[in-house]
């Protein structure tokens, strides 16, 4: 079985490109162009130099002792927090900031929730002197204030979004609308594995870089390039579909999957699409949604607001529907446990989206030589506010 | 019995008015009002809007709408429901104009058999890619004797125009400009060169043009290079004001047929 993009977008029954006339030439033109491009040798240098000397991979796979003692299995902690600009993000904004200049666009959209993917593509577009507007739901502005001021630092336009309850989703909306209203000289860099055909392929392709330096880092500390699990968390699903990519092939490999229950799932407050979701068509593609029974999209709900998406990428769909990766969710109140564990115990601050991967490991079960990677994709810089608040409480 | 909007473009060539509202807008129980009033006051096909949660082709206005309609607790269930006897009270072409997962989640085959039980003619969902109709939805299409309106844009090319009019049979929804709706408001000398574009391709099928039509000017300028026009978030800012259903629908409808109402 193969877990890949087929020709027409599709991963299983889930993908494809559901999107009005109006945007049909630029995401045409992307579907005909990006493989090409971004296979190009020329692509591949500009695109792996910048990687190496300017987001600073490759990032380091560090083995925890301690938590390898606690948990009673060899845990390996895939160090995303260090790139520049602080997450897994600016892997790929990176290379479709080079697509977008190949593709002869002059200004760039892009959508974030948290910030990190706002931020990522602020700073390549201050790299390229591109235009560059981030859609950012109202909600989102005021609680993560010190990426909204980055992004401005870095020269881009934050644009509040207003619409619907004023988060992600609503970002996502008003980025396509641009774009429908400029057909012509813009870019619209997507941050996660969803979004019309090729996005979630493209997505996955420049997240990829995370297992393929796995496969090398896990060979050279263990002798094996195959771990028996490796661990993400899942909002869209950008960073577990680059931590995915070369072992999907590699079945003995154990992929997890970890979505935000928020409140838990049995709650109204909850972002855990493959618990509460089904089939449906948003953003541009078919994947697993959370909707009414009508088809109207629910808001979801988690503590970190790079989760709260109510559906994930077609790719993950897949791999929930196939059997090939375990999903599974861990609360608000496990994250926050999960994260000042890692702080106590190893000295990194996870971002809450990472704290999710690793509330994980309370769960499962693992042999003392089994080898776990559990994918940090990011810092939890941004994240102090609600950590502090909920420490404070705590004590 | 012959399509409606077929025999609609058969009479009357030219100067078609066609008007978009959203299902459960401004009032939950309008819906039936709204239509019997646009037939009386001079409209020639009705565009029922299907509110979404997130309507992506869609400018404020029309999105405000649907947040209200959704609010009201409009859904494609009731507005079947509340259309049941439509076909008592008008005889002009009636459209369903949605957004995919809506009807995805109604089941598409169900869907179009109700449409077709209560009378409707056509359906637009602007999310759904001709391909994937080919290739999955049009027996479910045809069978129940409903047209699917494809759109254009100024950036669809002549090759796929092509196949568009190949695979209609209703009419060829002409997006003036690549937009949101009621993004634009006047007809530039662009938008002319890309009515005349199109108006010269000789298309199978009749055109009308829609986005950015609001008043008797715009109309009019759409009209010289197409079968008609669409107003949609105009016409959803008349139903706003103050006033009764029937006031607010004649006097639109008046003003987009009145020259004289726009100088």
């Amino acid at each position: 079985m193969s877990y890949h993009v087929d020709q027409n977008g599709y991963y299983g029954r889930f993908g494809g490109a559901f999107i009005p006339e109006m945007m049909y030439p630029n995401v045409d033109g992307l579907r005909n162009r990006y493989l090409e491009i971004i296979e190009s040798e020329e692509f591949r240098k500009e695109y792996t130099d910048l990687l190496r000397d300017y987001v600073g991979r490759p990032s380091p796979l560090y083995y925890s002792n301690r938590l390898s003692e606690q948990y009673g299995a060899q845990i390996y902690l895939k160090r995303e927090d260090l790139n520049h600009t602080g997450s897994h993000k600016i892997n790929n904004t990176v290379g479709q900031i080079l697509l977008a200049k190949r593709l002869g666009k002059k200004r760039i959209i892009a959508e974030t929730g948290a910030g990190q993917h706002g931020v990522a593509t602020a700073t390549v577009c201050a790299r390229e002197g591109l235009q560059c507007i981030v859609y950012m739901g109202a909600l989102d502005v005021s609680r993560q204030a010190p990426n909204v001021e980055k992004m401005k630092m870095l020269g881009a336009e934050v644009r509040p979004v207003y619409s619907g309850n004023q988060t992600l989703k609503d970002a996502t909306n008003e980025a396509i609308r641009d774009w429908i209203n400029n057909p012509e000289d813009t870019h619209y860099i997507i941050g996660s594995v969803v979004g019309p055909h090729p996005y979630p392929d493209m997505v996955a392709r420049f997240q990829a870089v995370i297992s393929e330096e796995m496969r090398q880092q896990l060979k050279e500390k263990t002798g094996s390039e195959l771990p028996n699990a490796v661990i993400a968390c899942v909002g869209g699903g950008s960073n577990a579909a680059g931590a995915f990519y070369h072992f999907l092939d590699d079945e003995e490999v154990k992929l997890i999957a970890v979505e935000a229950a928020g409140k838990g799932v049995d709650t109204d407050e909850s972002a855990a699409t493959t618990a509460l979701g089904k089939t449906g068509v948003l953003h541009g593609s078919k994947s697993l949604l959370m909707q009414t029974e009508d088809g109207q999209v629910i808001e979801p709900y988690s503590i970190s607001a790079g989760l709260d998406y109510p559906g994930i990428g077609p790719m993950h769909a897949n791999l929930y529907e196939t059997g090939r990766a375990k999903f599974m969710s861990v609360t608000d109140e496990e994250t926050l446990e999960a994260a000042y564990n890692l702080t106590e115990k190893e000295g990194i601050i996870p971002a809450l989206e990472s704290a999710h991967a690793l509330a994980a490991l309370e769960k499962l079960k693992f042999g003392p030589d089994e080898v776990v990677v559990v994918n940090i994709s990011g810092r939890g810089d941004k994240d102090m506010e609600t950590y502090l608040k909920h420490f404070r409480a705590k004590q | 019995m012959e399509n409606r909007i077929n025999q609609l473009f058969k009479e009357k060539p030219n100067n078609i008015l066609s008007v978009y509202f959203t299902a459960g807008f401004p009032q939950l129980n309008e819906t039936e009002e709204i239509i019997v009033e646009l037939e009386k006051s001079g409209a020639d096909l009705i565009e029922i809007g299907i509110p979404f949660s997130d309507p992506v082709a869609d400018g404020p206005t029309i999105q405000k709408s649907s947040d209200k309609a959704l609010k009201n607790g409009m859904s494609i269930k009731l507005l079947f429901e509340q259309l049941k006897d439509i076909r008592q009270k008008v005889k002009l072409p009636l459209v369903l104009m949605g957004y995919f997962n809506n009807v995805l989640q109604y089941g598409v085959e169900d869907f179009c058999r109700k449409a077709n039980e209560i009378g409707i003619d056509g359906i637009i969902l602007p999310d759904l890619p001709l391909e994937v109709y080919e290739n999955e939805y049009r027996p479910f299409f045809e069978q129940n004797n409903l047209r699917n309106i494809f759109l254009i844009t100024p950036q669809t090319s002549e090759a796929r125009i092509r196949k568009i009019d190949d695979l209609s049979n209703g009419f060829i929804y002409m997006v003036s400009s690549s937009s949101t709706t009621g993004a634009k408001s006047n007809v530039t000398e662009q938008q002319e060169a890309y009515f005349k574009r199109i108006q010269e391709m000789n298309l199978k099928n009749p055109r009308l043009v829609g986005f950015g039509i609001s008043n008797n000017t715009t109309f009019v300028n759409s009209c010289r290079y197409s079968h008609g026009a669409i107003v949609g978030s105009a016409f959803i800012k008349a139903l706003s004001e103050e006033g009764s259903i029937s006031q607010n629908v004649k006097k639109f409808i008046d003003l987009i047929h009145s020259s004289e109402e726009n100088n």
